[in-house]
């Protein structure tokens, strides 16, 4: 088939100036609004639990999970469906485990929790490491993924895609802080739940609203094998391990956990995730949906001939089922994506460079409001400014295993420290800088020398560590050594568990 | 309100958190084992040529859905009551 993809049509370029005028409408609005620092990180705390929801899922459904999922099942058949689930069992343990608590106990990130019964400087030392390791591996791989897509669908050279995303971005976050943050978010998480679900009925509108015709057709063409399990899970350890990085490496990330504090309570933070796990699950849904009805109405020799890994199905099955028009607005969606997830990175990674080590470890907490919201701003300048330089470096590189990468190190330095200093009473500071700095080094080390980065980008022949993502080893390593390392009592930290027990029930008034 | 109360409160919601998060891990690793395992079976028909391992796909979705609606069910009636109970003179 013949498509107006890479091409630059006014309709894809003008919904994407439509996109960028409202989003830096919605930005000035906020800059109006935001005052103090409280405003900047956790827009004053006035999200609703709905809203909040909304800007979950629109702060985690990447391009990966639009274009990446779609593309995989539409090549790979029920393969590409092992992670439209592994994306979403994420999110009932962070209902479970970590929401409610974490907005009761900190006030603008993750750090502010473990820190909190502990020597401070220490923890925080290590937490925002682990913060800025999860952050940029996400970043890298958004940033390439950017200039990559925005290549193909635009024809804008590469460059230029990075530096536009980089710019808008910062606007938002420098100008309108998590105010316009959350709002870009919900406004994307609409226009990507709405476009897929509108493919989603164009597809099934050619089988009769009948979901078993399409598999049905898959199968016809394709063969059965297409809807059994081939070979991507051929060694059950690497899908357990896989699995493990991204059940609990969603409780670990900043950006995510850095949401919960916009609302007013934990009773609205439970709310937040429960609708968020609804519109995410949904939205996975739609992607089985997408994928096979890529397979069957593009055609998978289609798909291939515009790009090898399949990225491109669903803007192609928009074409063939809308036209340039409906093309041009799932391209802009694409667009709109790359920019809430990068702009919701960039400002965790400020948090921790600026909350967690200039107020916190450089001034000892001590520093006045119009310092603290100077430094944010000047570190979210500084993220923003890394972000354009590592996507310009990283070009042209295999970036996809950063994603799981990121997922990692959030699960194995971040979700292990965190989850324990709610719950155990013993956990001392000792313990979590033990099991933040081993689950930060173990998970990028073992990536070092997995067959992920040996032989898919390095090219070797053989890997010293099998297993292709390694959370099944560095999530409980990094258990075990907090554990180990708490052995040393800390009396302070077990005096103020009672402390943490109360305030992660009651809250805290005025907080 | 007394620590031992508060203590009690904290380890009751740590309970049902760890069996719904044991529920969530057995129900993903559940289908992760099966398609290591159980190919074939997972490649039988159900209906049409739709297969038992996607629809338990959509199942594992699902289930996301119903732990998260159990729990907040619980949280709301249950454990914000008791909270209340603690936080101050009954309203």
């Amino acid at each position: 088939m013949s498509t107006a993809l890479g091409q630059p049509s006014a309709v894809a370029i003008g919904f994407f100036l439509a996109f960028i005028a409202v989003t830096l409408g919605i930005t000035w609005w906020a800059a109006r609004r935001t005052h103090t620092t409280s405003h900047f990180y956790a827009a004053g705390r006035t999200i609703t639990g709905f809203q909040n929801g909304l800007a979950l899922a629109g702060d985690y459904m990447s391009a990966a999970s639009f274009l990446g999922i779609a593309g995989l099942v539409s090549l790979s058949g029920f393969d590409g469906l092992i992670y439209s689930t592994g994306w979403l069992v994420g999110w009932p343990v962070v209902l479970f485990l970590i929401a409610e608590p974490l907005r009761n106990l900190g006030k603008y990130t993750f750090a502010d929790v473990v820190a909190y019964r502990m020597r401070p400087r220490p923890v925080r030392i290590c937490a925002a490491i682990g913060t800025l390791t999860t952050v940029v591996f996400y970043l890298i791989a958004q940033m390439v993924g950017a200039g990559n897509l925005i290549r193909l669908m635009f024809g804008l050279p590469y460059e230029a895609a990075v530096l536009v995303v980089g710019v808008v971005m910062l606007a938002y976050v420098l100008f309108g802080g998590m105010i316009a943050t959350t709002w870009v978010q919900i406004v994307k998480a609409v226009l990507l739940l709405s476009g897929a679900l509108i493919l989603t009925v164009l597809v099934l509108a050619r089988f009769g609203f009948n979901p078993v015709a399409l598999f049905s057709a898959a199968a016809d063409r394709y063969g059965a094998a297409v809807l059994t399990p081939g070979q991507l899970v051929s060694n059950p350890w690497d899908a357990v391990s896989l699995g493990l990085a991204l059940m609990f490496g969603t409780a670990g990330l900043p950006h995510i956990l850095m949401r919960f504090y916009t609302v007013p309570d934990a009773r609205a933070a439970r709310a937040s995730v429960f609708y968020a796990t609804g519109f995410i699950g949904f939205f996975y849904l739609l992607t089985f949906i997408l994928g096979f009805g890529a397979m069957v109405l593009v055609g998978q020799d289609a798909i291939r001939a515009v790009d090898r890994g399949g990225n491109m199905a669903a803007p192609l099955l928009a074409e063939v089922l809308g036209g340039t028009a409906f093309l041009g607005f799932i391209a802009a969606v694409a667009f709109a994506t790359i920019l809430a997830v990068v702009a919701g990175l960039t400002l965790s990674g400020a948090a921790a460079l600026s909350h967690d080590l200039w107020v916190n470890v450089v001034r000892h907490g001590d520093a006045s409001e119009r310092e603290q919201f100077r430094v944010a701003r000047l570190a979210t300048v500084v993220l923003g400014a890394i972000a354009i330089v590592l996507g310009v470096t990283f070009k042209g590189q295999n970036v996809a295993f950063m994603v799981g990468l990121a997922f990692a190190v959030a699960a194995s330095a971040n979700f292990p420290a965190l989850f324990l200093s709610m719950f155990w009473r013993r956990f001392s500071t000792a313990g979590a800088v033990a099991s933040m700095t081993t689950g930060t080094v173990s998970a990028v080390l073992l990536i070092y020398l997995s067959p992920t980065l040996q032989i898919d980008v390095l090219h070797h022949t053989s890997a010293l560590f099998p297993l292709r993502n390694p959370g099944v080893i560095t999530l409980p390593l990094a258990f075990l050594t907090g554990a180990v390392a708490s052995i040393w009592p800390d009396s302070v930290s077990e005096a103020r568990f009672a402390e943490v027990e109360r305030r992660a029930l009651l809250g805290v008034v005025g907080e | 309100m007394t620590d031992s109360a508060i203590r009690q409160l904290a380890a009751r919601r740590w309970r049902v958190a760890l069996w719904l998060t044991a529920a969530m891990l057995a129900v993903y690793f559940g289908f992760i084992l099966l398609i290591a395992f159980a190919k074939p079976l997972m490649g039988s028909p159900v209906a049409g040529k739709l297969t038992l391992g996607i629809l338990l796909g959509v199942l594992v979705i699902v289930s996301a859905w119903l732990l998260t609606w159990i729990y907040v069910r619980w949280a709301n009636r249950t454990y914000d009551a008791a909270v209340r109970a603690l936080s101050g003179p009954p309203a």
